[in-house]
């Protein structure tokens, strides 16, 4: 009895959980629609704050800064991330390994402000000792993202690393394959589906941040979140509702194909294996 | 890496390809983590000794080399300033409250949240894991923008209060430490839930078996077995929001008050309005050492999950 009871408890608040983490965001879309400028006032439906959205070059240059960056970004990371991760999981005794695992788990909580203030002193000091980056923009945003999105995608590779049969590996090179050519066909191959979703990740994270990219961005580079942030900043405004449903209804997509594409290929594995004669 | 293919010919050509793949193995993340992760750090710090002054870049030189002579010049004044003025020390002080108050809500909601989450059918499982995850995949800023329009005097939440008949008068709730708490709790959430999930899913549920054919009460088997067990999801949750919470300045930027003091606003103000960077930096140093304990919590689980079965 006093089981069924504990179990529906925790089911409770996962329910309110959920409603808690969705309710805001349904707010955002259903006054995305709304005529009127206020919040507070229902004045009909309209679409017209999209339309405003389209018209906003300063915000649609910004959007496609962000996405060169946030691509840029994540592909980088991902190639970073996965060695650092290979390093870790199949490297147990060398020196720097504290070090180095460290320096993957550390970007992960380290606050925004310390880690965008300490790549823009480096990025002076640089351009004072060798003259690079004589003025910060996308260069140094693609820096400094990749390397707290590598974390990330380390954290995300390195879980599928483990899980992989290491036989096959060690099979190709008992045939005679070089290690760096089994990494390419055999390794790389069984952890597709985490780079994927570690280079989505980097992604979204690249796409998302303001704090790093305020302090070492210059004048002439401005992502999307510094546009969204100086508006924001004023008060609420329908045109970022709209931006926001936008977002949301992307993200929904992308997690619903995900899903889907996860939910099939569990359907697959479930299936027995077809016998040989 | 041992077993190498035993030809006769091109041994010497192939160890030495073997060899330089590997240390680009090794070389790139750590050559490129140490130039832009480790190396920063210690930028920061000598600035911190720097002074400001009007140039560009607007800090002194800490080290000098003129004449031949090699002279350091470390000014303690910044941290003696952080301590002199109680600004500093308060907004030290703020941050930290405010983000263990959210975490402690975080974990309120969160554990009851993963256990439910673990407890599920596995079919479910994914779809719950999904929508947890789903909102912090979508903007971090447009989710703590979402609470302005709802916690504003003219906001939804007054007008649902005033309409119910609950309060006559709008509530101040916009620009608050309670909204500000709130929005940690919002936009942190999914980051506590997810390591108490992996880690309770994996638990042995013979362990709980035993225990209530042993006659323990379920509650009490909760308490012994299931919360002991997942503590290390319960400190690896709890850090991965406290300590980028201290640090926040988004959230006390817009949901916020005059009052709210926290240090990453502070440090913000420091660098962008008054362009010190040098108390900057001390701010950053004094933050980092104060986070130096739960940094090394968090790291020592990451590690040992980095590791496993390796």
């Amino acid at each position: 009895m006093v089981r069924a009871k504990s179990v529906s408890f925790s089911r409770v608040v996962l329910v309110i959980g959920l409603l808690f983490l969705y309710l805001p965001m349904f707010v955002l879309v259903v006054y995305s629609f709304n005529a009127s400028r206020l919040v507070s006032v229902w004045a009909g439906f309209s679409t017209e704050w999209y339309g405003a959205l389209l018209q906003d070059q300063q915000l649609l240059s910004a959007v496609w800064m962000s996405l060169r960056i946030a691509f840029y970004s994540a592909s980088m990371a991902v190639c970073i991330g996965t060695l650092a991760s290979f390093v870790m999981t199949r490297f147990q005794h060398f020196r720097g390994r504290t070090m180095l695992s460290s320096m993957i788990t550390a970007p992960l909580v380290m606050p925004e402000v310390i880690t965008g203030l300490s790549l823009l002193l480096l990025f002076v000091q640089m351009a004072q000792l060798i003259g690079w980056p004589q003025d910060r923009g996308m260069a140094t945003i693609w820096i400094a993202h990749t390397t707290f999105c590598s974390a990330y995608v380390a954290v995300v590779v390195s879980a599928r690393l483990r899980e992989v049969d290491r036989s096959i590996e060690e099979a190709a090179m008992d045939l005679g394959a070089t290690p760096l050519k089994t990494f390419f066909i055999i390794t790389i191959p069984m952890i597709a589906p985490a780079l994927v979703s570690g280079w989505l990740l980097a992604f979204t994270l690249s796409l998302d941040d303001l704090v790093i990219a305020s302090f070492v961005s210059g004048p002439g580079a401005t992502t999307l979140p510094m546009v969204v942030f100086s508006s924001v900043r004023l008060g609420v405004s329908p045109k970022i509702n709209a931006l926001a449903t936008i977002i949301i209804v992307t993200v929904s997509i992308v997690a619903f194909i995900a899903w889907y594409l996860v939910q099939r290929s569990e359907e697959k594995r479930r299936q027995p294996l077809p016998e040989s004669s | 890496m041992e077993p190498q293919p035993m030809k006769p010919g091109p041994t010497k050509s192939l160890v030495r390809r073997v060899l330089a793949s590997r240390s680009t193995v090794f070389g790139v993340p750590f050559i490129w983590l140490l130039l832009f992760f480790l190396l920063p750090f210690g930028l920061v710090l000598k600035i911190s000794f720097s002074s400001a002054v009007m140039a560009i870049p607007p800090y002194e030189p800490v080290f000098n080399y003129i004449d031949d002579t090699f002279s350091v010049v470390l000014n303690f004044g910044n941290y003696l300033f952080l301590i002199s003025d109680s600004l500093y020390v308060a907004a030290y002080w703020g941050s930290i409250k405010i983000a263990f108050i959210a975490t402690l809500c975080c974990l309120l909601i969160g554990y009851p949240m993963a256990y439910a989450t673990a407890r599920a059918p596995v079919q479910l499982q994914l779809v719950l894991l999904l929508l947890i995850m789903m909102p912090s995949w979508t903007s971090f800023l447009i989710r703590v923008y979402a609470w302005m329009g709802i916690l504003g005097n003219q906001g939804l939440l007054n007008n649902l209060l005033l309409w119910l008949g609950l309060i006559d008068a709008p509530l101040r709730m916009l620009n608050t430490n309670f909204a500000v708490i709130l929005g940690i709790v919002y936009a942190y959430l999914p980051f506590m839930i997810l390591p108490i999930y992996a880690n309770l899913v994996k638990l042995d549920t013979r362990l709980l078996e035993a225990a209530s054919d042993l006659g323990s009460r379920p509650l009490n088997t909760f308490w012994t077995i299931t919360l002991p067990l997942s503590k290390g999801g319960i400190i690896a949750g709890s850090m991965l929001v406290f300590i980028p919470a201290v640090g926040e300045f988004v959230i006390p930027e817009l949901l916020g008050g005059p009052d709210t003091l926290m240090i990453g606003k502070v440090l913000w103000e420091e660098f962008f309005n008054n362009r010190d960077w040098p108390v900057a930096s001390a701010l950053a140093i004094v933050m980092l050492g104060l986070l130096l304990i739960p940094i090394i919590l968090f790291h020592r689980y990451q590690a040992r999950e980095l590791e496993k079965n390796g």
